[in-house]
């Protein structure tokens, strides 16, 4: 999307899910390593590290697709 | 507040530290948003309609984001494990049709006469007069929401988290005022597309792994079953049949029967909210032409038919798998039962509390704070709506409709970001004054819907019937109004009024609100057509551009199949008959 100078929606969105995957991601690793006393229902499917890591990725596909160099370049490229 | 009573124990879910960085990365990242947007909100078209440029994926997200608050999901969730898949419908039936109707009829009127609101277009279509009931009435209500949004906020907070509920207000409508005064529209509209994501990645989690652990849809309708054989519940094989029982109000839990869900629901309340309120309808306007404008809602049909599946999915898991910790069947309870003193120290949990028990339920550190910040941009971005939507009816239809005619764009700019501050410091004070008369609530949200139905009615009279006149309008939309809040009123005074308004003693609330909007509706469309046929109609001249057969609609762009919004309605209706096939 345009709005919003060379910063896109999609960008902020991106960094969002990067950042939250890698903290969730990073979780799950510690807790794979450090097994917690309660854990919660199917514990052993270990959701937070496969969930973690594809909120990880699906947020560098958008950070890096819409990324402010790369808007700026789309937005010098529509005006010429 | 110190981190200590933020990390209270005796609550139904437990944050870490995790957590706790998940939740405050939102804040930061909202707040930088608002900051960052604020250079852009400089004109009237800027800071009410985020420039009229979006594209129709971020204004067709931020049209169903603005609906999906965390009121919403907790409340739907809970009325799914009350009344079972039936509550699906408010996603189906009582969304799809109105999605498509908006996109591939209403929107060409609203996006040519370039209205600023629905208010507005009454102005324009029917004059003053209707303006004033629908801007006034909006106004207040919106920004009476918002405060009763944000104290049930803060008492889920409380409830969930042992949140201190002042603490809650605060912070959500510091932040709330800050983002929205600093970048308007186009900064609500951000944070609702970044809330459309945030609830998705959180939620999504609890369906998928309540399949897996439920053994499938099979297992899952199974174990409901023989749940609620257990407990002696009647029909227990209604509550995952969304069509099958609707042939009496007697054999399903809501009480209710096809015609209100398919004509209360379906026709009038869906038709009403999704196309007139302009909560909802003012991120459509803000798309940057018109095929866009069309697109965006069918964009959000189509996401909106699969809201159930995080929201409505986790409720029916919630019915086949809770437990208490003696291994019993674990029943939740009306909300006022559970978080009375008493229902506190049983240890009781409110049906609403479904969602958040559930994410308890799987979700360790990280996703559980993953699933809160959720919750948390749902109701900030609800606020967020009510307040953006507020500000700009106040702004067009009140200030300058009626204060000062000649306002210019940079003191209407100006305006818009002082009312934001004080619509948002308004809704501070109706929360505190909910929080000492909690009866109120539920008077105003029931309220609230009134205002809906017959309002739906004006509307499309006004856009497909040019003999309509502005006093047939005006009388309509207030009998209309009138005569639901009359309804409502004989109900509370005669209990045994059900069976007229509601045609069954059996009909619960829902079924009430569904019959009540589908006679209100009639009566408005009722009144508005003697009326108009009596009075003299404006002459063609004067409906050019608001009137279904006196406004040129642009020729449909040469696109591709894949880029036109009548096939993506077709599929999304397909789709939509498919799901009803399937689940009947």
């Amino acid at each position: 999307m345009k709005a919003g100078g060379a910063l896109s929606i999609w960008f902020f969105t991106g960094i969002s899910l990067a950042v939250n995957g890698f903290i969730i991601l990073a979780a799950g690793l510690y807790e794979l390593a450090n097994p917690p006393k309660h854990q919660v229902i199917l514990g052993n499917l270990h959701a937070n590290i496969w969930w973690g890591a594809l909120l990880f990725v699906l947020g560098l596909f958008f950070s890096i697709r819409y990324s402010p160099a790369r808007e700026r370049a789309r937005l010098a490229a529509s005006s010429k | 507040m110190n981190l200590a009573l933020l990390l209270s124990s005796n609550t139904l879910v437990h944050l870490s530290a995790v957590d706790l960085v998940i939740i405050v990365f939102y804040f930061i990242l909202v707040l930088g948003i608002g900051l960052y947007l604020k250079e852009q909100a400089n004109t009237g078209e800027d800071f009410f309609m985020a420039g009229r440029e979006m594209t129709a994926w971020v204004a067709g997200l931020a049209f169903l984001s603005a609906n999906l608050g965390s009121l919403e999901l907790m409340g739907w969730a809970g009325n799914s494990y009350k009344y079972g898949i039936l509550a699906a419908h408010w996603y189906w039936i009582g969304a799809i049709p109105a999605m498509l109707f908006l996109a591939l009829v209403m929107m060409p009127f609203y996006h040519i006469c370039k209205t600023h609101s629905v208010p507005g277009y009454l102005k324009l279509r029917f004059g003053p007069g209707a303006q004033t009931i629908s801007s006034i009435s909006f106004a207040f209500m919106t920004v009476l929401m918002s405060g009763i949004n944000m104290y049930a906020m803060a008492v889920v907070m409380k409830v969930v988290l042992g949140w201190d509920l002042n603490f809650s207000i605060l912070i959500s409508s510091i932040t709330v005022a800050i983002y929205v005064a600093l970048g308007g529209l186009r900064s609500a509209i951000f944070n609702e597309v970044l809330q459309f994501f945030l609830i998705w990645a959180g939620a999504l989690l609890i369906p998928i792994m309540g399949l897996i652990e439920a053994g499938g849809w099979t297992g899952l309708k199974a174990k409901i079953f023989q749940n609620l054989t257990e407990l002696n519940a009647p029909n227990p094989g209604g509550y995952t049949h969304a069509w099958a029982t609707l042939g009496h109000f007697s054999d399903n839990p809501m009480g209710i029967n096809w015609v209100g869900i398919v004509f209360g629901l379906g026709a009038v309340i869906s038709m009403g909210y999704w196309t007139t309120d302009f909560l909802v309808v003012q991120r459509v306007l803000s798309a940057k032409d018109l095929r866009s404008a069309k697109l965006a809602p069918i964009i959000g049909a189509a996401f909106k038919m699969m809201v159930p599946f995080i929201v409505i999915l986790p409720g029916l898991l919630g019915l086949a798998l809770l437990r208490d910790p003696q291994g019993n069947l674990l029943r939740l309870v009306p909300a006022d039962l559970a978080w009375s003193p008493a229902g506190q120290a049983q240890g009781l949990h409110g049906y609403d509390e479904v969602l958040p028990l559930m994410l308890a339920r799987y979700c360790g550190p990280g996703l559980l704070g993953l699933g809160i910040t959720a919750l948390v941009a749902g109701f900030m971005s609800g606020m967020a709506g009510n307040v953006s939507a507020f500000t700009t009816v106040w702004t067009y239809d009140i200030y300058g409709a009626l204060i000062n005619k000649n306002a210019s764009d940079e003191s209407k700019v100006r305006m818009g970001r002082w009312v934001t501050v004080i619509g948002v410091i308004i809704s501070i004070g109706t929360a505190y004054l909910v929080m000492n008369a909690q009866s109120i609530m539920d008077y105003v949200q029931e309220l609230f819907s009134f205002f809906i139905a017959p309002l739906f009615g004006t509307v499309i009279l006004g856009m497909l019937w040019k003999r309509a006149t502005p006093a047939g309008g005006w009388a309509g939309l207030l009998a209309g109004t009138l005569s639901s809040v009359g309804m409502y009123t004989w109900v509370k005074l005669d209990h045994n009024a059900i069976r007229y308004v509601a045609l069954s003693m059996d009909a619960q609330d829902q079924a009430q609100n569904m019959f009540r909007a589908l006679w209100c509706c009639s009566i408005c469309v009722i009144v508005t057509v003697v009326v108009s046929l009596i009075t003299k109609p404006k002459p063609d001249s004067e409906l050019k551009d608001l009137v279904y057969g006196l406004t040129p609609l642009p020729p449909e762009e040469h696109v591709s199949m894949f880029h036109s919004p009548l096939f993506w309605g077709a599929v999304v209706a397909v789709a939509f008959v498919a799901l009803q096939i399937i689940f009947w």
